[in-house]
Parts: C-alpha cells; structure tokens; sequence
C-alpha cells in the first residue's frame, strides 16, 4: 500500500486568490493512500522544499503530489526535493493547479472543485508510479552547424575555439551568407567584407572545422548526444582537392549568360563559376544547368584549361554519414519575392530594385563597380525613392497574403543606404517613405537622425501607393501624411525594403530534426525569454536569423550563445537518459510493425524471438523491441499498438485510465 | 461546350460590338453561349454596404437561373461580371447574405453559390486555350502594339476575382499575342479610368482617363482594347483628338478569326 | 449627433469594418485615384469614423467622389477596406429622406448620345436610394 503525500502551494496568490488551497488540502486528506497532505505559501522556496524533505522521513512516504504550478516550471525543483529526502524522483506527480486552473478561472468555488479533480487524478497515477532509474548515453564530441553565413561560422568559431570538432555545412558553393553581399554596415558604416572575409578565412584555417559547401544535410537519425547524419555533397564537377581556384575556367567558359546569383541577377556569370572573389573554399563549380557539357556533351573548354585536371564531368551526388552530438541550425533569411506588389512596378522596370539589389548596385564588387548607375540605362539617378515595410507587417487576411510581423532590419539598412547615396552624390534627392521608423538598438537612432539632420534625407511618414514608369522616369504616387497631401514624386529609381523571411530549406530540415517552427517557419525557441538559443528538441540549436529577423550584431551574439550551449553538452562524457521510455510485452506483441512505423526516433526494431508453446513445442515469433536510449518517450507507439503490447514507463496505460477515472468519479 | 450567358443591359444597347463579336468568335472556338431568359440588370456596381440585400438579388436571380439551366455563367461586361462574381462569392461564404437573399426570393431550391462564373477571357484562357486561339487566327495584329485595359472591376478584390494577379496581370496580353500583336505594358492599365464619376463630372473622369491613356501612349501602345463599355466611353472621351483609338478586346478578336465584316461598323 | 443620428455603430456595422486594424499607413490615401477630388481622404474615413466624427464625413462632398475602384481595398496591408467606410458613410447619408444626391430630373441635362446605360445605372446606385 502506498503512503502518500500531498503540498497544495499558494503560488502567493497566484493560486490563492482564486483556489481555496485548504479546501484542497482538506479534501486530498480523504483520498485513499493519502496519509499527509497540507497546505504551503511556496513550495518552491527553500523552506517548502525542506517541508517535502521532512514529510517524506516522518510519515515514510512512498510517492508525493504537488499542486502547484506547470511541471514544466518546478516538477524538476520538486524530484530533486524528493531525491534528497529518499523518495525516487519519479515517485513525484505535479498537479497544475495553475495554468490550467486558477489563472483561467475567476470564480473561487468552481476553481477550487475543479483543483480537487485535479488533485484527486494525481493521486490516482502516483498511486501505479513505480520507481523508475534513468541510464546514461555517451556523447559523440562533434557539432555540426547547417548554414555558414556569419551565424553559423561564428558559432563554428566558438565551438571550435573550445577544443571541439565542428562541421560546417552550406549549401551554396561558398560560406560567407548574406553578409558577403552586403556593402556597409550599420550604424558605423564598416565595410562588411572586411569584417567578414577574416572570418570566413579563420574558419577554413581552423583544424577542428571542416566547411562542406555545396552540400546539404538529406538524414538525420539518433538523439541529444548521438545524432548521425547524412550529409549530400552535390556534385560539383570540379575536383576540390586539384582545383587550385585560379579562375581560368571562369574565363574561358562559352557559357556567359548566366543570371549571377550573387549579385542577384543584375549581371551574369559562366557556367562554371568561383561565387565572389574571397568565396571560401575558392574551388570552382559547374551549374547543371546551363554547362552545354553536362547538358549535351559538347564543349568541354573547362577541362581544356584546367592545368590542374580538377574538372570532373562524371561527377555524382555523394552520401556521407557522419556523427555528432549536437546540431545547430543557421540557415537565415531571404527577401521576399516582391511579385505580388506590383503597383510599386518591380515587374515593369529594372529601375524598380529590392534594397538588397540596391547594396548590389553600390558595392564595388557589384555589378557597376561601386559606381550608383540604374540599371536600365546605366546613368546616374538624382532622385530615389526608398519605400520601407514592402511585405512587413501585414494582417494575415490582407490579399497580398504578407508577413504579419516586423522584419526589423529595413528601418536601419535604409537609412544607411539613404545617407551612404547621400554622402557620395549630394546632388541626388532622397526620399524615405515610413510608417514608423523604428530604430531600438544602440546608436541607432542617433545613426537615423543623422541621416536626416546631417545629410538631408527626406523622411516623410506615409506609403507609396502606386508606381508608373513614364517617359524615363518613375511618377511615385505617395501620400504625406503629415501635411495631408497625396505627393507625385518623378523619381529615377525606387528602392523596396523587402520584408525577409526565413530560407525555404528550413521547413523540411525542421521536420528532419522534428525541430518545431512557427506559422513563418521560423524556427521555435525551447523558451522565448529563458532559452532563446534552444530548440525544444533536445541537442538542437539555433542560431541567428532563422529563429527570427535579426541585425548582423544580434546574429553574431546569439551564435556565441548557441555555441556555449553546445560547448556546454559537448564538454558532458554522459548524459542522464529519460526513463520514462517505451517497453514492449513480447507475450502481447503480435509481430504487426505498426510502432516501428510511427516511431519518430526509429527506436523500434522487431526481431525473431524462441517462445515456448503450452504444447512444451517453441515456436519464432517477430516480436518489438525498444531502444531505451533512443527512445524519447513521446507515446506514439502505444497509442497506435493494437494489441496494447506497448507501454510507456511513467505513463501506463493503465496510469492514463486511473486518472481518467479519477477525473469522472 | 455550353455556357450561360449574361450579356447585361449595355451589351444590348451602346455595347452592341462587345456582345456581337463575342458570340460570334465563340461560335467558331466550339462554345455554345445560351443567353439566360429573363435577366435583370446586375446594378451595375457591387453594393459594398453590408445591409444591401435587395440590390443583389436581380444578380441572384440571373445566378440562379444559370444554376437551374444547369452550366456555368458567361460574362462579358466588366461590371457585369464583378457583380455577379462578388455576389456569388457572396452566396457562397456569407450566411448572413445568404439566408436573407434565399428568404426574399424564396425559391423553389435555394441558391448557395453551386455554380461559377467566368470571364469570357477566362473563357479563351482556360477552356479554348490561347495557344488553340492562335492557330485559328487568319488575319493576325503583326507589328500592331496594343495595350491592355484592365480597368478595376475585372481584376479587383483580387480575393474574390482571382482573375490573374491583379497588381500585374497577364491574361489580356497573352490575348493579344495570340492574335498577334505585341503587348504595350503600362502601369496604369489596372487604375480607374473614372467610372460613373462622368455622369455628374465629365472633367473628372477625363482627367482621371487622360492619366491612363497619356500612360498607355508614352509606353508606345498604338491602341487600347478594354471589356467595359464605361470604361471605352471614357477613355474615348478624354482622348478627344483620339491618339489612341480604343476597342473591344472581342471586336479584334472576331478580326483576327476573320469573322468581322465591312458592314459591320 | 448628426441628423437622423448616425454613429460610429451604424457606420461599423453597414460596412462590416473593424478601424482598429488600421495601423495608420496611408496606403490607401496613397493609391487613391480621387484623392485630388476628395475633401476627407480615405485613410481620414477610418479615422474619423473610428473618432465618431461621422457629421463631417456625413456632409462632406468627399462621398460622392470615391470612385469605388477597389485599389484601397487590395492594397491596404491590414485589410481595413476605406472604400466600404466610404460606402457605409454615403449609403447612411442617401437613406435620410431628401437626400438623394442625383435625381432622373437631372438626367436629360447630362445624357450625351455615347453614354452606356451601365453609367447610369451605376450612378443611380451609388448616388440615390
């Protein structure tokens, strides 16, 4: 017979205000097996984890309940109470008499019955809990961190820096991200290559890191700790180890009229390509899709003038599996497509850009040279008009379907490209249309009003509302909502802030991490203020703009912060595994393969077993077994046994049913 | 293949061209457009108030009928089909306007939206196809550049018309590529050309059209074709010394079938 | 109050719009074809009507000059519809008794031999009861 005991918790008056706590405690005292139950302001505080201590020694409990908050809170504060005070931790069962009671109630008397109810069901599980001891799994000392733009390459940095082995893997032929298109950075106007390519060059020289570029990770198998993953190595049809990255075969390929990804398709490259000047690895790749070789088998200019004979036109995708014990998502953001705003004209002329076009057309690697021409008749413009929120901050049923939050790097990459085109031609006009100029970062502001105070920049609170090319130019009609005028602006260019959003490869490499995202398919944090770095999948981190729109100072500490949560589990020898597993009951399994199918951790496998018939015959049956160090404990097999075989360690079958009954009585 | 078909009042009247060069164009692409009997004027404007059940009705009613005859419903009129599409999306997704539409009429099987209703160049689009189209032009637009007028009513809400996209559309330049002209595209193609402003304010509107038309004419567009009977009307009249003539987009396409004769204008 | 006392609520409700979406853009202002027409402008309807300044829009020439385009209905971001304010506004002020804003008296003056009967109906709709 068990002997338990029951802590009604106050919460202050979290609960108390709205559950009559004695009225709890008196009630739990009725209960069958209870044989102490009371009533605390706070159970989470030393002394309420010392009353726990004590109760379990004086009365000789066997389980404990606690009513109190979510056990996603406390439930661990309270098992390591009854660790200390001899209980086994999982002999603890948490009533949440909070959240799911009296924060969404407002009348005292049913609140108080329904946390009765409440109670009364925990009782009735703890009552079947038996004492479960968790094992340990050893930790495979490598990260891997997918996506090497300047989240992922600084959190390579950092873990790397710690002694441990990180990959990287790209799926573009080049780390370096967005940041290696951008021209200057604000507020100090540094140039981003600079800043960058040292790190680009520091990862690639560090020999705890490899970088796979033009790769991609197509698996992922195993758990915190224990991860192996299959990573795609596209092929590239030039050997990296032979190519030298001398850029001949760019020269010399046929094939010149290729859109230039990198320059977002303002100019074009070859065919066979090396991305930028300071891409890393420096090694050239074909495109499949436009080399006449791979495509027809004629040409072969490449190889001609490759002394190095690093071109490789048989070349296949290749598979290669590697282990790790913790994973870190980086994989960024892009512009929208702008497509659906056409009134702003994007479709019907050149001189329409994105603003990532326009750091394009004023960096000097860019397709003009660093020189500001517009794109349709490569001549000076002298008045821009740069339209801000472009697809941000939209109701979810507005009929261009846009992003409902705030992408919250247009406000500032604007001002700095409305200040940086002011400062190299003062005789162009610029205007910026906002609807809020939002600026919470430090330096911001003043960088804002410097664009405005010091250079001129015409800030005008209102949107552009339809854009008509005409003659050369560009008739802006926007409305001025400060002075109540609908203005005609003759502009020679108009730069759109795209709202971001986050890379398409991001949903399907969340369902291979069973990693969970938002409605944006951002990814989503373990806990938004405590663990912003985490993900709620054990051993999965994230970093940078994937997990939200973020500036480059912000993506840069949030990739230390994922790496010292990674350098945290990787420094581990073991990690305590969860008990509260699945077990098979070879006697009830019938052999189906129905778990081993919804089985998200492929936990399950089915082998042949001798049983011993009644006729004193043994006959092979297939029957289930369960890894318990893979298993995570999600129930999926249990629920969808159909011979009920399968149970969960901690949550029964027949625990569920108990409080179920408990609930109805 | 067999439509109903609603031509609306101006089709029968000033817009006489529109109606006649349709039918007879879809004679000859294999579709067969039965005129509904008994049609009502749609109103000629969607009542936006939410409390205007009474001037949907005639739209109801034409929605109805076509339901009864069995076939989708055909139209042509720019407005037309606005009122009719914007009313039978009503019927479909909107109970309030639902149950008190069907109460008025009480007819013998209420109207929940069962049926579609087309565009004629949705029509050409997605039934004859633009490509079959081509191979039946004899008199081809070759060198002719003509721009689109899409105008508002075909195009928005863009939630319920689903037309095309209506910030930029395409499906009256792949119209006028398959009778072999080159498309003008120009930004003012989607914007208002002044509507029924012109019956109380004639310099309005043609100021509203004079953009359009200046617009259309700088782009290098050597005429204009449109679905909507208001929107010729005012497009020809803020364009007084006629630098761009403006037609029905059926009217070129009976010449390029070559089913327009010499008396016919 | 206004005469027949039109308020905010009948307003809200003729048009089935929620003002509160507005986040104060000006998009709507921005695209509108009449805005050079317009005395009150469409991003001030939901203003003025989420104020319960109804009397000035109720009285002002601004109804009669939305040309029912649409353009701010699909391009407004948060999917607040001023033309349907707009509509509500005029529908409310052409429901009082006299206040019809084109009369078939009128007609004959204005008739020209190309007009479409289309305009006419439409006027008719959007100007009387």
């Amino acid at each position: 017979m068990q002997r338990i005991g029951v802590f009604v918790c106050h919460c202050g008056s979290n609960i108390a205000a709205t559950v009559d706590v004695k009225a709890v405690a008196e009630a739990a005292k009725h209960e069958s097996g209870v044989v102490f139950s009371a009533d605390y302001q706070y159970m989470c505080s030393e002394s309420g984890q010392d009353l726990i201590k004590d109760m379990i020694k004086e009365h000789k409990l066997t389980g404990i309940v606690v009513c109190s908050c979510s056990p996603r809170m406390h439930e661990n504060t309270f098992c390591k109470a009854a660790a200390a005070g001899g209980l086994n931790p999982y002999m603890v069962e948490i009533a949440n008499i909070r959240e799911q009671c009296s924060w969404i109630h407002k009348d005292m008397p049913s609140a108080t019955a329904k946390a009765i109810v409440l109670v009364r069901s925990a009782i009735a599980k703890v009552t079947l809990n038996a004492p479960l001891t968790a094992g340990t799994s050893p930790v495979t000392k490598r990260a891997l961190v997918i996506g090497g733009g300047i989240a992922g390459i600084q959190t390579a940095l950092d873990i790397a820096d710690a002694g441990f082995e990180v990959d990287i893997v790209e799926k573009e032929p080049t780390i370096g991200g967005k940041m290696a298109q951008i021209d200057k950075t604000f507020p100090t106007l540094d140039c981003a290559a600079c800043i960058l390519t040292p790190k680009m060059v520091e990862a690639a020289q560090n020999d705890k890191i490899r970088i796979f570029s033009y790769s991609e990770v197509s698996a992922v198998k195993g758990f915190v700790g224990n991860f192996t993953v299959t990573i795609k190595r596209k092929a590239r049809y030039v050997k990296e180890d032979l190519c030298t990255g001398c850029g001949l075969c760019t020269e010399k390929c046929p094939q010149k009229k290729v859109p230039n990804e990198f320059n977002l398709g303002l100019d074009n490259r070859r065919a066979i390509y090396i991305p930028f000047a300071q891409a890393i690895p420096k090694i050239a790749t074909i495109d499949p899709d436009y080399c006449t070789m791979l495509k027809s088998g004629k040409c072969g200019v490449c190889s001609k003038v490759c002394s190095a004979g690093a071109i490789d036109y048989q070349a296949k995708d290749e598979f290669i599996d590697v282990n790790y014990g913790a994973i870190v998502a980086a994989t960024g953001f892009n512009p929208i497509k702008v497509d659906k705003y056409d009134e702003f004209a994007y479709a019907q002329s050149p001189d329409v850009v994105t603003s990532l076009e326009y750091e394009r057309l004023m960096n000097a690697a860019g397709p003009t040279g660093g020189t500001l021409l517009r794109p349709s008749d490569r001549t000076h413009p002298h008045t821009i008009v740069f339209v801000q929120c472009v697809g941000s901050r939209e109701s979810e049923d507005s009929t261009k379907c846009g992003k409902s939050y705030c992408s919250k790097i247009c406000c500032m990459y604007t001002a700095k490209h409305a200040m940086l085109t002011r400062e190299k031609y003062p005789d162009t006009d610029v205007y910026v249309f906002y609807i809020d100029v939002r600026t919470p970062g430090k330096s911001f502001d003043e960088f804002y009003r410097r664009a405005v105070e010091q250079y001129g920049v015409h800030y005008i609170k209102g949107m552009v509302g339809k854009v008509t090319p005409e003659g050369g130019k560009l008739k802006v009609q926007a409305s001025d909502l400060i002075a109540g005028k609908q203005l005609h602006i003759d502009a020679d260019m108009v730069v759109l802030a795209a709202a971001i959003e986050p890379d398409k490869t991001a949903r399907p490499l969340a369902t291979l991490l069973t990693a969970s995202m938002d409605t944006n398919d951002f990814f989503t944090e373990a806990h938004p203020k405590l663990r912003p770095v985490e993900s709620p999948t054990a051993g999965v981190f994230l970093s940078g703009a994937c997990q939200g729109p973020k500036d480059i100072p912000e993506t840069v500490a949030q990739a230390g912060a994922a790496a010292s949560k990674v350098i945290g589990l990787l420094a581990k020898d073991h990690l305590v595994c969860n008990p509260c597993v699945a077990n098979a009951n070879e006697m009830l399994c019938s052999g189906c393969s129905q778990c081993e199918k919804v089985c998200p951790y492929g936990a399950i496998t089915y082998s042949y077993k001798e049983f011993r018939m009644p006729d004193r015959t043994t006959k092979l049956r297939l029957v289930a077994s369960v890894n318990a160090a893979v298993c995570q404990g999600c129930g999926a097999c249990t629920v969808t046994c159909p011979s009920g075989a399968m149970d969960l360690k901690g949550f029964s079958n027949k625990q569920i049913m108990a409080e179920v009954d408990a609930i109805c009585k | 293949m067999i439509y109903s078909y609603f031509p609306g009042c101006t089709l029968k009247n000033k817009a006489i061209d529109l109606d006649i060069y349709a039918r007879r164009s879809a004679e000859l692409l294999g579709i067969t457009l039965e005129e509904l009997p008994e049609w009502q004027c749609c109103g000629g404007v969607y009542p936006l108030a939410k409390d205007k059940i009474a001037t949907k009705l005639s739209s109801v009613r034409a929605l109805a009928a076509s339901r009864d005859a069995g076939h989708d419903l055909v139209t042509l009129c720019s407005a037309c089909h606005n009122v009719l599409k914007q009313v039978n999306n009503d019927m479909r997704t909107d109970e309030y306007i639902r149950s008190r539409a069907n109460n008025y009429m009480a007819p013998d099987a209420e109207y929940n939206g069962e049926i579609n209703v087309i565009h004629y160049l949705e029509l050409l689009r997605d039934t004859v196809g633009f490509e079959n189209i081509k191979k039946k032009v004899v008199k081809p637009f070759t060198g002719r550049k003509i721009g689109a007028y899409y105008g508002c009513l075909l195009l928005r809400p863009g939630k319920v018309m689903q037309m095309d996209d209506p910030e930029n559309p395409k499906i009256l330049e792949d119209f006028i590529r398959a009778i072999g002209g080159e498309p003008v595209i120009y930004a003012q193609r989607n914007e208002c050309c002044g509507g029924y402003a012109t019956v109380e304010d004639k310099a309005y509107a043609a100021s509203r059209a004079g953009k359009v038309v200046d617009n259309a004419a700088a782009c290098g567009a050597d005429m204009l074709i449109t679905a909507c009977p208001l929107c010729l009307y005012n497009l020809n009249k803020s364009n007084a010394e006629n630098k761009l003539p403006v037609v029905y987009f059926t009217e070129l396409l009976a010449e390029a079938l070559g089913l327009k004769e010499e008396n016919d204008v | 109050m206004s005469e027949n006392n039109i308020c905010r609520e009948d307003i809200l409700r003729i048009s089935g719009v929620d003002t509160r979406k507005c986040m104060r853009c000006g998009k709507c202002s921005a695209t509108c074809p009449a805005y050079d027409e317009m005395e009150y402008h469409p991003h001030q309807f939901v203003n003025m009507v989420e104020n319960g300044d109804i009397e000035a829009l109720v009285e002002s020439p601004s109804l009669f000059k939305c040309l029912s385009c649409f353009a701010c209905i699909d391009r407004c971001p948060r999917q607040v519809e001023p033309a349907k304010l707009v509509e509500a506004v005029r529908s409310a002020c052409i429901r009082r008794q006299g206040h019809n804003h084109l009369s078939a008296d009128a007609i004959p003056a204005i008739l020209d031999p190309d007009i479409p009967q289309q305009a006419l109906v439409s006027a008719f709709r959007k100007y009387s009861e």
